[in-house]
């Protein structure tokens, strides 16, 4: 009961970091990529504040031998750099760069009911589906996408 | 245009970091929300599944405590065609997935944890979606 109202008041408050800052409005975000046009950089001070605290937090929160409602800190361990990181990453930019939106900042403008982010949203989890099918079919389906 | 806004940029990035710290704090988890997302969709019924709901629902309720706050919902400007909509979504779909996250799980987790995976894959993200925008806006005019 204690992880699901906790991650309940957690995921409370990243949306509205992502709403003060500006994050969830694609109009924004847009603007911040649009170096040559209407830049505006206030989302560089999102990146800002979010990795201090980060930063911070993080290394303060490793000196724990675990989590407070978990046996482990649950971290990736891969190293490489792949064809997958960056081939994935640079078609998800593509998406964010034509629909100004990124999964988190779109999530929690879900909650105003918008046609557009609910289209948008859609289109997401038709694509994680797609690419967790084209991950099995790669892989003979043993495998499922992280 | 939309109005240049440090401090409060500054502020929500700050509440981001507070949320990411507190969900390893408690959870030991990444705030990834593509891996939050991913996970909560998944087909098989896993232990994970009650916290990534509450974590996505806590999301979805934010604009309603902006609301309580400000005394208005947040102002959210669409820009892009329904086209484009669908066809970002999906390539946001696909390419988290496929390259294992997102601005929030490489971009302020990862980064903020020197990985070169995640700092890869956040210089990545942000020169292609800078492209885009340049190509969409400048060269196509749109």
């Amino acid at each position: 009961m204690i992880r699901v109202v906790s991650a309940f008041l957690f995921g409370l408050l990243f949306g509205c970091g992502i709403l003060i800052s500006g994050m969830g409005n694609p109009a924004k975000v847009l603007n911040f990529f649009d170096i040559a046009g209407t830049w505006d950089p206030s989302l560089a001070f999102v990146m800002g504040g979010a990795l201090i605290v980060t930063a911070i937090g993080y290394r303060l929160a490793f000196q724990m031998d675990k989590p407070l409602q978990a046996s482990v800190f649950s971290l990736p361990t891969r190293a490489e750099l792949d064809t997958r990181l960056i081939g994935g990453s640079a078609v998800f930019g593509i998406g964010w760069g034509l629909s100004g939106f990124c999964p988190g900042g779109l999530i929690p403008v879900l909650g105003l009911g918008l046609s557009g982010p609910l289209l948008t949203a859609a289109a997401v989890v038709a694509g994680m589906i797609t690419a967790r099918w084209l991950s099995g079919v790669r892989t003979g389906g043993k495998h499922a996408a992280a | 245009m939309t109005d240049f806004t440090p401090f409060l940029s500054f502020a929500g990035g700050l509440m981001i970091g507070l949320s990411a710290v507190a969900l390893m704090v408690v959870h030991g988890r990444i705030a990834g929300i593509n891996g939050i997302l991913g996970g909560f969709l998944s087909v098989r019924l896993n232990s994970d599944w009650a916290w990534r709901g509450a974590f996505l629902a806590g999301m979805i309720a934010s604009p309603f405590i902006v609301l309580l706050a400000t005394g208005r919902f947040p102002e959210i400007t669409v820009p892009s065609s329904p086209l484009l909509l669908v066809i970002g979504g999906f390539l946001i779909g696909i390419g988290t997935t496929i390259g294992s996250g997102c601005t929030s799980g490489h971009g302020v987790c990862g980064m903020s944890r020197l990985s070169v995976r995640s700092i890869t894959a956040t210089v990545t993200f942000m020169t292609t979606a800078g492209i885009t925008v340049y190509v969409t806006r400048h060269v196509l005019g749109g």
